[in-house]
């Protein structure tokens, strides 16, 4: 299970290093939002990984880590998913206003020379 | 501190919030009325955080730490707001900016859209939360908030060179963002904890096998960090975004590297201690030599630049970098002079971006700065009649009084003698070759001449800079017909500048306040004591119910 996340927080972190670096405003974005994706998979790994864990104590489970997950990372993520959330949708408004306003999708605002 | 008062420490996060909805809730109905609770708010968080600051000072203690849990929870678990002496300065300097640009956005920016006035108090918000946080989550949590307020305000007026320049900072600050969580992350899974006094207490206990990757996501924290407080090579969002950006937001903006600033301050000092084992002044090399060459860029930059806008980003650079490069020597002297340089180069700063506005304005002949906003202008044009008996009277000055403003903003960005420019390069200065006092002998370093020189270099560039972007666009002007400057915006300049004149002549307490600051600072016992030993308030109602961010 390890490896799998390892994996998919790798895939999905170099997916979006190399969308941001490129020159459209709206890979830039979606490089931006693959990032919080990666970044918010790896906030959830760091409270190590268990399959079947409640976060929250049940009455009939002694309350020690062995039974149950750390509620702290997810309730990290949930936090970090809106503002990501918030701020790429600011991003993308802000996106819409640079290509109304200089005609081009280009992330300096002026068409590629050629 | 009286019971009564307890929750002072948390007025200066919930009196901005509540301010926002209130001035949500106006709308665009009562723009004066709107404007009037603005300033007044700003003023509000002047006061409380001055009355935090004689508090802490008059405890008089080395340590002196007021702690507030915010959710009456104890330090481990809960939200904590503590406030010290360096917290306390960083307020109360946010305070006299905050409330010298809101003075100046009253007069025409905050007319430019109804929510210019909300997103300002956020702005503030996030500044004294970020100030008083205890907590690293929480430090994120209120990064974003002043991020997000920041974004509103660089963009506000719209136009093209501004939308470009909000594009890249965005982008820039987006990844910042999520470095930040990145190395927050890490710090999590293996310390356990996200309280700072927590974490200052685990760091020395790490076993060798996780030092690596603790250091690793303090590495990767740390370039956050410096994204923020604009480090060479990852702060050429900058200048652009703060030149673009309204004269008032520009000034609110100049405290915002200052935020990166205190952070590395805050944690290098409380994480990387001399009692944090092997990992003791982690990164203060990185410190130094990035502040060193962010000092040198800045001082190219300064030379480079033609228009006023543009040398006032620059001049930023150089005092972050300046500061940077202090805070990586590692000695409590130094950073005691540094903070009086980070008071001085702060108020000058915001002062220059006021005055490039209206001194720009006078070059163009233009009356109004709002180029791009003139329908929303117009459109409420019937109800500022009433208001332009306020904050619309004139005052006659001529260009004379801005010059002057115009040469002390020179004097103290460039650290020319008489004000406290001077004061605080030479403090630095002598910290840097006598770390240890007069008395003490020490030999200074290759890296001490480099540091002292460009220190010199970057204050010869901003005199050169300035004075020839100053008789070009400052005197040159003076053939055109005298303008008329509005009292509100003239008098938050020269309040700035009289502030920067008042940290001149009481040199010696002020120094003597930001000695015992550091002090503290490297000496962190004292704070993780006081946050982790503060006990919950006993009560029926064990959640406080205090209003505060998740």
């Amino acid at each position: 299970m390890e490896a799998v996340l390892a994996l998919v927080i790798g895939v999905l972190g170099g997916a979006a290093v190399w969308l941001v670096l490129r020159p459209r405003t709206f890979q830039v974005l979606l490089g931006l939002a693959l990032f919080s994706y990666a970044v918010n998979l790896f906030i959830f790994s760091m409270g190590s990984l268990f399959i079947g864990k409640p976060p929250i104590v049940a009455a009939e489970l002694a309350p020690d880590l062995e039974h149950y997950t750390d509620p702290m990372p997810q309730a990290l993520v949930l936090t970090a998913i809106v503002i990501g959330f918030a701020t790429t949708a600011l991003f993308l408004v802000v996106l819409l206003a640079a290509r109304g306003l200089s005609g081009t999708d280009h992330v300096d605002g002026t068409k590629e020379q050629r | 501190m009286k019971p009564e008062l307890a929750h002072l420490i948390v007025v200066p996060i919930v009196l901005p919030l509540l301010v926002t909805a209130l001035l949500l809730l106006l709308g665009a109905r009562r723009r004066r009325l709107g404007s009037l609770i603005h300033v007044g708010a700003a003023l509000a968080n002047l006061l409380v955080a001055l009355e935090i600051l004689r508090r802490i000072h008059a405890d008089g203690l080395p340590g002196a730490v007021k702690v507030y849990l915010a959710g009456n929870w104890p330090a481990h678990f809960g939200i904590v707001l503590v406030a010290d002496r360096l917290s306390a300065l960083m307020l109360v300097l946010t305070g006299v900016v905050g409330l010298a640009a809101a003075v100046y956005s009253s007069a025409a920016w905050g007319r430019v859209s109804v929510f210019f006035f909300p997103l300002f108090q956020i702005q503030l918000m996030g500044l004294n939360g970020a100030f008083l946080t205890g907590d690293l989550f929480n430090l994120f949590v209120f990064f974003e908030v002043l991020l997000a307020a920041s974004y509103g305000l660089q963009l506000h007026g719209s136009g093209r060179s501004r939308v470009r320049a909000g594009l890249h900072y965005i982008a820039v600050n987006l990844l910042a963002s999520a470095l930040f969580l990145v190395g927050l992350a890490i710090l999590y899974g293996i310390l356990g904890t996200l309280s700072m006094a927590d974490i200052a207490l685990k760091v020395p206990r790490v076993p060798q096998s996780d030092r690596g990757l603790l250091h690793a996501g303090a590495a990767i924290l740390a370039v956050a960090f410096f994204t923020k407080a604009a480090m060479w090579p990852l702060g050429s969002w900058l200048v652009p975004a703060y030149r673009t950006a309204s004269a008032p937001v520009g000034a609110i903006f100049a405290l915002m590297t200052k935020v990166g600033v205190y952070t590395l301050l805050r944690l290098s000092t409380l994480l990387f201690s001399s009692s944090a084992g092997p990992s003791a002044h982690l990164g203060g090399a990185v410190l130094l030599y990035g502040g060193l060459s962010t000092i040198g860029f800045g001082a190219l930059g300064l030379m480079a630049s033609l228009r006023l806008g543009r040398i006032a980003g620059f001049s930023i650079l150089v005092s972050s970098g300046t500061l940077l490069a202090a805070i990586g020597v590692g000695e409590a002297s130094v950073t005691s002079a540094a903070l009086y340089y980070l008071l001085s180069a702060t108020l000058a700063a915001s002062a220059l971006f006021l005055l490039v506005e209206l001194v720009e304005r006078a070059a163009s002949g233009e009356e109004s700065p709002l180029r791009y906003a003139q329908l929303e202008l117009d459109e409420d044009t019937n109800l500022d009649d009433a208001e332009a008996a306020l904050v619309g009277r004139d005052i006659p000055v001529s260009l004379a009084l801005l010059g002057l403003a115009f040469m002390a903003c020179v004097l103290i960005v460039s650290g020319l003698p008489p004000l406290s420019g001077f004061v605080a390069k030479l403090q630095l200065m002598m910290a840097l070759f006598n770390p240890g006092g007069a008395q003490v002998a020490h030999e200074p370093t290759a890296v001490t001449w480099c540091f002292c020189g460009l220190l010199l270099l970057s204050g010869l560039s901003a005199t050169v800079s300035l004075s020839r972007a100053g008789i070009q666009q400052v005197w040159s002007t003076a053939d055109h017909p005298a303008r008329r400057w509005k009292v509100v915006e003239v008098a938050p300049v020269l309040a700035l500048i009289s502030a920067a004149g008042w940290l001149t002549l009481s040199a010696e307490p002020v120094l003597h306040y930001t000695r015992a600051a550091a002090e503290a600072l490297y000496d962190p016992r004292g704070y993780v004591e006081a946050v982790l030993s503060t006990k919950p308030v006993p009560g029926p109602a064990s959640g406080a119910g205090e209003e505060e961010a998740p």
